[in-house]
């Protein structure tokens, strides 16, 4: 059904948004133009882009796997002979090749939140540590519920059946933190400890998350941890649970720090989560083009990760000992920010 | 007369054509009912599921949850049973759900409208869209496939604008506009959860049902889906019909946009996305035909529920979410398939 309508719709999102001539300019390509998190990377990438004189054009896929519309996009801005690309990769293997392209064109390519696959193919790559989030959000829930960690029961609600990198890094990295023995680290699903109910797929949305977390509640009424992808996933198990009575003693952990979401750890529909900062993904990606532009120099990595780290803060109004975090106030003021 | 018995011309001016072998009387049932098959595969699948998953499958609870998920499905089918029986086919429907919703959310949150005037302008909303798509189908005679594809593109691009994309939180609706959930809202018989959305999926495909097959207006709605032409002849008013259709298909995604908001809690401007396809996969095999003309809203309710049961019967099994929908693909194929069959005997 994706393909189909990816299909129709290869058109892409075109903006033009800064008219103003300069020597500088540079391309914004996300998976989507509607979810909030890109919404909130376009909006730091023009910010920045105006404050640096960078004359920036924004793109989008028109649903998130889209690659297509990503490709095309990708070949419009070699065409109009930008200095740099910023890419949110929907098909991160797929798309390296036009990658290439672009960088046999003199561009700078960088990945922001998602990286491609293999991560060096971009010239650069600005993230959150998906793995981090999820080990953060890990180690809160197995504290928090201290020797009952042992006989938990715990549903995941992941994003999509394609397992993205972001999706299997999150995962990989709650079970790790929680002290779960992992089997493929690239493949979420596979793991056998018992405390694991079952596996489920939310899209990353309200809708999804209702649904999956209802199947999963049909495996085992008496799930008590709940991970979920994001917060609007969150937002629909919680949904699930309410209709069951059981909101008030089920543990609901997520990653992703939006402003909803953020509101949600407040009123204790969710217990924890990991905030992430696309906004800093954006403009330390707009800066990056400027430097490549003007000194021909490649963005720098993080110490001891393949790519610039943009941190993640673990937000919960219940913390732990040996655990940093901030509470909802706090994130709500830097709220993907 | 005693010469016609021997007449072979004879047999093409009969109704009866004096073949009654077993496959041609249930050729006969999957003509005169198309709502027959689907429900038969439907008892057959919860039977199936039942038998190999037990009382986990098999139980109140589990049979009423699945009416549950596909209540949003099942409402948005309704609709679009009633453009797909004109033989025209609307791909707008999801947009002008998710939209209804948003507007209803939006009027109440960022106006101040009490949440009772702004249900029914989300309604109004999408009866308006629905209005436009029939207008330009019948009045400028654009085909219903290229008119909703423009009208989905539209719909969905002023849903994003509109609503800046921002989601309202299930605690604010419940604080300041709880009628926004109403459909959310549950009551138990027993293991058995019913929300309103189900009932309301119910008693809305109950009352087209009978609208369609009792009354005037819906007589026209297949007679003009199975022949135009000779419909107008007959003295149908064919574009009166059309716009109708349409309005009322529009209207009944706003009334699903409404239910939506009771599934989610929240007002997501993200939610519904295929459903288009997903209520045109439940329309398709609940046995109407895709040409017109042909088919029921039960037939319909029971393509979405037997989509519903293979969904949570799969997963429960354990299997890999693709293998639902590869079962589904396999039932929309075989579906038509029965429909070209069971027209033969009309041809």
């Amino acid at each position: 059904m994706k393909l189909g309508i990816a299909a129709l719709f290869s058109a892409v999102a075109f903006a033009p948004l800064n008219a103003q001539a300069a020597d500088i300019s540079a391309c914004l390509i996300t998976k989507t133009d509607t979810n909030p998190f890109y919404v909130a990377m376009k909006n730091g990438a023009m910010q920045k882009a105006e404050e640096l004189g960078v004359e920036l054009k924004s793109y989008a896929g028109r649903i998130d796997g889209d690659s297509e519309s990503q490709v095309s996009a990708i070949e419009a801005c070699i065409a109009d002979g930008v200095n740099g690309i910023m890419l949110t990769p929907s098909d991160t293997r797929g798309i390296v090749p036009t990658v290439k392209k672009a960088q046999d064109a003199g561009i700078l390519v960088l990945a922001l939140d998602t990286p491609l696959d293999p991560i060096d193919a971009a010239d650069g790559t600005f993230a959150t540590d998906n793995f981090a989030a999820g080990e953060a959000i890990g180690k809160w829930a197995k504290a928090s519920l201290g020797d009952e960690a042992a006989n938990a029961k715990i549903g995941l609600l992941n994003g999509l059946v394609s397992q993205s990198s972001v999706g299997v890094l999150r995962n990989q990295g709650f079970l790790t933190g929680f002290g779960i023995d992992l089997e493929d680290p690239n493949k979420w699903g596979d793991e056998e400890d018992s405390r694991i109910v079952g596996n489920d797929v939310s899209q990353g949305s309200e809708q999804g998350g209702r649904t999956g977390m209802e199947n999963l509640l049909q495996i085992d009424p008496m799930i008590n941890v709940v991970y979920a992808i994001n917060e609007p996933a969150a937002a629909g198990a919680y949904e699930a649970l309410k209709a069951l009575g059981r909101e008030g003693d089920v543990m609901v952990v997520a990653v992703d720090g939006g402003c909803p979401g953020v509101k949600n750890v407040k009123d204790g529909v969710i217990n924890a989560t990991a905030q992430q900062y696309p906004l800093r993904m954006a403009s330390h990606g707009v800066e990056a083009i400027v430097e490549w532009a003007k000194n021909g120099t490649k963005p720098q990595k993080t110490e001891g990760k393949d790519f610039f780290d943009t941190g993640v803060n673990l937000v919960t109004e219940e913390p732990v000992d040996g655990l940093e975090s901030i509470n909802s106030e706090e994130a709500a003021g830097i709220c993907w920010g | 007369m005693a010469d016609r018995e021997k007449d072979p011309l004879a047999d093409l001016t009969t109704f009866d054509r004096g073949r009654h072998t077993l496959l041609d009387r249930f050729q006969n049932l999957v003509h005169a009912q198309p709502a027959a098959i689907p429900l038969l595969v439907l008892v057959l699948a919860i039977a199936a599921f039942g038998l190999l998953l037990g009382g986990k499958f098999f139980s109140a609870f589990a049979l009423t949850l699945i009416l549950q998920q596909v209540m949003i499905v099942g409402i948005v089918a309704v609709a679009q049973t009633l453009v797909i029986l004109t033989a025209g086919i609307d791909l707008s429907v999801g947009a002008i759900m998710v939209f209804s919703s948003v507007v209803m959310g939006h009027c109440t949150f960022r106006y101040g409208i009490p949440a009772e005037v702004a249900v029914a302008i989300g309604l109004a909303t999408g009866a308006f869209c629905g209005a436009v798509s029939g207008m330009l189908v019948s009045l400028l005679r654009l085909p219903p496939f290229i008119v909703t594809l423009g009208m989905w593109q539209i719909v969905l691009a002023s849903n994003f604008l509109y609503s800046s994309n921002e989601t309202i939180r299930s605690q604010d609706l419940a604080e300041h506009a709880p009628i926004l959930q109403f459909f959310g809202e549950s009551f138990r018989i027993g293991g058995a959860v019913f929300t309103y959305g189900v009932i309301a999926m119910v008693l809305l495909a109950a009352f087209i049902h009978f609208v369609l097959n009792k009354t005037a207006w819906g007589r026209h709605v297949y007679a003009v889906g199975d022949d135009p032409v000779a419909a107008q002849l007959a003295g149908i008013n064919t574009r009166g019909v059309l716009i109708s259709v349409y309005t009322v298909a529009g209207l009944i995604c706003a009334i699903a946009g409404w239910a939506l908001i009771g599934r989610l809690g929240s007002v997501s401007p993200t939610a519904g996305q295929f459903t288009n396809i997903e209520s045109i996969t439940a329309v398709v095999i609940g046995g109407t035909s895709l040409f017109g003309g042909r088919g029921s809203v039960l037939g319909s309710v029971f393509g979405a529920l037997i989509v519903g049961v293979f969904s949570l019967g799969l997963r429960m099994l354990g299997t890999d979410p693709q293998w639902t929908y590869l079962m589904i693909g396999a039932l929309i194929i075989i579906a038509v398939g029965f429909d070209q069959w069971a027209r033969r005997i009309a041809g």
